[in-house]
C-alpha cells in the first residue's frame, strides 16, 4: 500500500474499463451498408426498396445501375451487402412464378455477412407474405395450411448486448488485477532482494503464502463492489439473482487466480519473465473463457481444454446469476469446481515456494 | 559500421540468453493462430434444443426431425411442461426450446397451428442466429405443405463473397498479425531500452564511441528481424494449417507489413523515452497499446458499431489501418491501388512517430 501507484491502479483501471469497454465490445450488427441494384424499376421492386430502407439494420448507401458497379462500391468499402433485383421481377411475381433476387454479402467478417444477409432475406420473405395477403386467393378455395412461427427471447428480451458483456467484463477485470499483481509480487521481492530476509525468519511457507494472498483477496472484493456500482449506475445492469451468490463464487475464484499468479511468480527469476509468462497464460485463458465467443461454438478438443479454465466457470456463473437469476442449487457443480481450483493452485503455490536456492 | 554490427550482435545475445521470453515470443504467434483459427469462432454449432410437444403428432415430429438433421441443432431432450423448460434454461441444459401448440396438426388448416421458438437470449447474437435458422427450417417445411400452384414466393439467392463458408478465421488472421507485430516491436523494444536505463548499463553504452543514434538502431534491428520471422510463421501457418489463402499479391502484403513494423518500432522508442522503469514501460505498452489494439482495432468487434468517441480513438491506432489493409490485400485480394488510403495513413504515422521519438530521445542521462 506504500506504493502510491497500486491503489490508484486498483481504482482507476476498473473505472476506465467499465466505462469504455462495454461500448466497444459490441458485436451487434447495425448500420449495414446496403447497395441496391434495381434492374426492374417497377412498383413492386420500389416498395421492396422502401421497406428495406425503413429497417433499422440497413443503411442504403447507394443505388447502382449494374451489379459490376455495385461490386466496385463493395470493394471500396462503401457497401457491405448488394441486393440485385432482376429485370421482370414484377412480371414474374404477378404471373405466379417465383421472383428471385440476389443477395451478395461481403463475408470477410462472417457474422456480419451471415447475419446481414439473413436479416435481408427475412425482410424479403415478410414482404412476399405482405403481398400475398393483399391478394388473397379467390373466395371459395379452401383454407391453406399455415404454420405460425414466432420467437421469444428469454432473459434478455431486447437483445441488449451490454447486458451480456458487462458481467463478463467484471470477471476479466478481477482476473487481470488479482492475477497480475501477485505474479509480480514475489518476483519483485526476489529482484530487490528482500526475499532473503523473509527466508531467514521462522515464518512457515504456508503462512507466508497466505499473507501474500489476503491483500489480493480484499482487493478482489473492492474491485467487484466497485464494478457492481458502476454497472448499476451507468448501464442500469443489476443481477436478477443475489449478490451473495456472486460474492461467494468470486471469493473462491480470486483465491484460485491469485494462487496461479503466485505459482508463476515462484518459478520466474525476473520481473520481465513473470510478466510475459502471465501475459501468455492470461491471454489464452481469457480467449478460451467464452468472454468473446461462445464455448459451445468451439470444437470438441477446445471445449475439453476449457474445463481446466477457472475463468470459464466464473464467467458462466456471472452471466447466469446476472441474466437468468440462477441460484445456488443450480450452480452447485460450478461451486465445487472453483473450490477445487482454489485449493489445488494454492497448495501448488505453497509447495513451489522454496526458501533455499 | 563494425561497431554497429557488434552492437546488433550484443542485442541478439540479450534475446537468445533469456530462453523463456524467447520461447514465448516465438510460440505466441503459433498458439494465437491455433486458438483463433480453431477455437474462437462465432459460428453456430451444437445448439441444444429442447422440445415441448404436447400433441406429439406426426407433423410436429417431422419438424423436430428436420431440425435435428441440421448441423447446427442437436435435439437434446424432450420437455414435459413449461415449468420443466424454465428449469432447464436456468441450469444451462438447453439453449433453445421449440414449443408446439396443443393440437398442432388438427389446427393446421384453421390458421391456429403455432410453433414458438423460445431462445436463451443471454448472448444476443447467438439468439438471433438460432431463431433465424430455426425459422427458416420450419418455414421450408410449411412451404412444402402448400398444394402446388398456390405457392409463390420471393426466393433470395444468397451469395457470400470472399468467405463463402463464413469462417471466422478469415476475420481473425489479419487481427492476430497486427497484434503480434505490435507486441513484439513496441513492447519488447521499449522494455529492452528501459532495462538498460534501469540497471544503469545505459551509461556504459553512452560513453562508448558509438553514436547514440546507432545504439537505438541496434536495439531495433533484432526485433525487426524477430517480427519478420513471426510474420513468416503466421503467414505459413494460416496458409497451410488454416487454409486461408493469400488472395492478393504477397509483395504488397509484405510491403504494408514492413511499414507497420516501422510504425510499431517508432512507438516502442517513444515509450522508452518517456518511461523510466520496466514496469511502467510494460504497463504503458500493455494498457495503452495492447488492450486498445485488441479491442478497438476491429479485430473482434466491428468498428462501425462503436459510438463516435471510440471510433475516433480507433482511428488513431496504427493497427486499425494495418488490419484493414491486410484484410483487403490478403482476404479480398484487392489490388494495392484500393488500399492507398491505409498505406498513406500508415506512412504518415511512421514519419510522425520516428521524428517525434528521435526528438524526444535524450542523449544525456539526467
Amino acid at each position: 500500500m506504500r506504493n502510491s501507484f497500486l491503489p490508484r491502479l486498483i481504482l482507476i483501471f476498473p473505472c476506465m474499463n467499465m466505462l469504455l469497454m462495454p461500448w466497444a465490445l459490441i458485436l451487434e450488427i447495425k448500420n449495414i451498408q446496403l447497395n441496391i441494384v434495381d434492374n426492374d424499376h417497377s412498383v413492386v421492386s420500389q416498395r421492396l426498396v422502401n421497406k428495406i430502407e425503413s429497417s433499422t439494420y440497413f443503411r442504403l448507401t447507394g443505388m447502382s445501375d449494374s451489379y459490376s458497379n455495385a461490386l466496385v462500391e463493395l470493394e471500396k468499402d462503401r457497401a457491405d451487402i448488394i441486393l440485385e433485383i432482376p429485370r421482370n421481377f414484377e412480371k414474374d411475381w404477378v404471373t405466379g412464378n417465383n421472383a428471385n433476387v440476389l443477395i451478395a454479402a461481403n463475408a470477410v467478417n462472417g457474422t456480419k455477412g451471415g447475419l446481414g444477409s439473413s436479416y435481408l432475406a427475412s425482410i424479403i420473405s415478410d414482404y412476399a407474405k405482405e403481398l400475398r395477403a393483399e391478394n388473397p386467393p379467390a373466395a371459395g378455395t379452401k383454407m391453406l395450411p399455415n404454420i405460425r412461427i414466432d420467437s421469444q427471447n428469454l432473459f434478455n428480451p431486447y437483445l441488449n448486448y451490454k447486458l451480456y458483456m458487462v458481467p463478463a467484463l467484471m470477471v476479466m477485470l478481477l482476473t487481470l488485477l488479482c492475477g497480475f499483481l501477485p505474479a509480480l509480487n514475489v518476483v519483485s521481492e526476489k529482484e530487490v532482494g528482500t526475499i532473503e530476509q523473509i527466508n531467514v525468519t521462522p515464518v512457515p511457507k504456508f503462512l507466508f503464502i497466505l499473507a501474500k494472498l489476503l491483500p489480493y483477496w480484499i482487493i478482489g472484493f473492492i474491485v467487484l463492489t466497485l464494478c457492481f456500482g458502476l454497472a448499476w449506475a451507468f448501464y442500469g445492469v443489476a443481477p436478477v439473482g443475489s449478490f451473495g451468490t456472486i460474492y461467494l463464487f468470486a471469493s473462491l475464484f480470486v483465491l484460485g487466480i491469485s494462487g496461479c499468479g503466485l505459482v508463476i511468480s515462484n518459478y520466474s527469476a525476473t520481473l520481465q519473465q513473470a510478466m510475459f509468462v502471465m501475459w501468455f497464460f492470461l491471454l489464452i485463458l481469457i480467449l478460451m473463457s467464452g468472454l468473446f465467443t461462445p464455448i459451445s461454438s468451439m470444437p470438441e478438443w477446445a471445449q475439453t481444454i476449457t474445463y481446466f479454465n477457472p475463468l470459464r466457470y466464473l464467467m458462466q456463473v456471472m452471466r447466469m446469476v446476472y441474466l437468468k437469476g440462477s441460484g445456488l442449487t443450480e450452480l452447485l457443480p460450478e461451486l465445487g469446481t472453483l473450490a477445487l481450483f482454489a485449493v489445488t493452485l494454492n497448495v501448488w503455490a505453497v509447495l513451489s515456494y522454496r526458501k533455499s536456492h | 559500421m563494425k561497431q554497429f554490427i557488434a552492437f546488433v550482435k550484443k542485442e541478439f545475445y540479450h534475446i537468445f540468453r533469456d530462453r523463456r521470453t524467447m520461447l514465448i515470443l516465438l510460440g505466441m504467434p503459433v498458439v494465437q493462430i491455433i486458438i483463433f483459427g480453431f477455437a474462437i469462432t462465432t459460428e453456430l454449432h451444437h445448439v441444444k434444443v429442447g422440445v415441448l410437444n404436447p400433441s406429439n403428432d406426426v407433423l410436429a415430429r417431422q419438424i423436430v426431425d428436420r431440425l435435428g438433421a441440421n448441423e447446427y441443432f442437436t435435439i437434446h431432450q424432450s420437455i414435459s411442461s413449461p415449468q420443466a423448460m424454465k428449469e432447464a434454461f436456468l441450469r444451462n441444459q438447453i439453449d433453445m426450446a421449440v414449443v408446439f401448440s396443443d393440437q398442432f396438426s388438427n389446427d393446421l388448416y384453421k390458421d391456429r397451428a403455432q410453433v414458438q421458438l423460445v431462445v436463451d437470449a443471454t448472448d444476443p447474437n447467438m439468439a438471433a442466429m438460432q431463431s433465424n435458422y430455426a425459422t427458416q427450417i420450419i418455414s421450408t417445411t410449411a412451404y412444402e405443405l402448400l398444394p402446388p400452384g398456390t405457392a409463390k414466393s420471393m426466393v433470395p439467392t444468397i451469395k457470400l463473397l470472399y468467405n463463402p463458408q463464413m469462417k471466422s478465421v478469415y476475420n481473425f488472421v489479419p487481427g492476430v498479425m497486427g497484434l503480434i507485430l505490435m507486441l513484439i516491436c513496441a513492447m519488447m523494444t521499449s522494455i529492452s531500452i528501459v532495462r538498460e536505463k534501469e540497471t544503469g548499463t545505459m551509461e556504459v553504452l553512452l560513453v562508448s564511441p558509438v553514436r547514440s543514434l546507432f545504439i537505438i538502431l541496434s536495439k531495433a534491428v533484432p526485433y525487426f528481424v524477430l517480427s519478420f520471422v513471426n510474420l513468416t510463421t503466421i503467414l505459413l501457418l494460416s496458409v497451410f494449417v488454416l487454409h486461408v489463402p493469400i488472395a492478393g499479391s504477397l509483395f504488397a502484403l509484405v510491403v504494408v507489413s514492413l511499414i507497420f513494423i516501422f510504425v510499431s518500432l517508432a512507438l516502442g522508442l517513444l515509450i522508452s523515452s518517456i518511461t523510466h522503469t520496466q514496469v511502467a514501460a510494460m504497463l504503458v505498452s500493455g494498457l495503452v497499446l495492447m488492450m486498445p489494439t485488441m479491442l478497438l482495432s476491429g479485430m473482434i468487434f466491428p468498428i462501425e458499431s462503436m459510438p463516435l468517441v471510440l471510433r475516433l480513438i480507433a482511428d488513431i491506432l496504427p493497427a486499425r489501418w494495418y488490419i484493414q489493409a491486410v484484410r483487403k490485400l490478403m482476404i479480398e485480394g484487392l489490388p494495392i491501388a484500393l488500399v492507398l488510403k491505409e498505406v498513406v495513413i500508415l506512412i504518415a504515422m511512421a514519419v510522425l512517430l520516428v521524428t517525434l521519438s528521435l526528438k524526444k530521445f535524450k542523449y544525456r542521462l539526467e
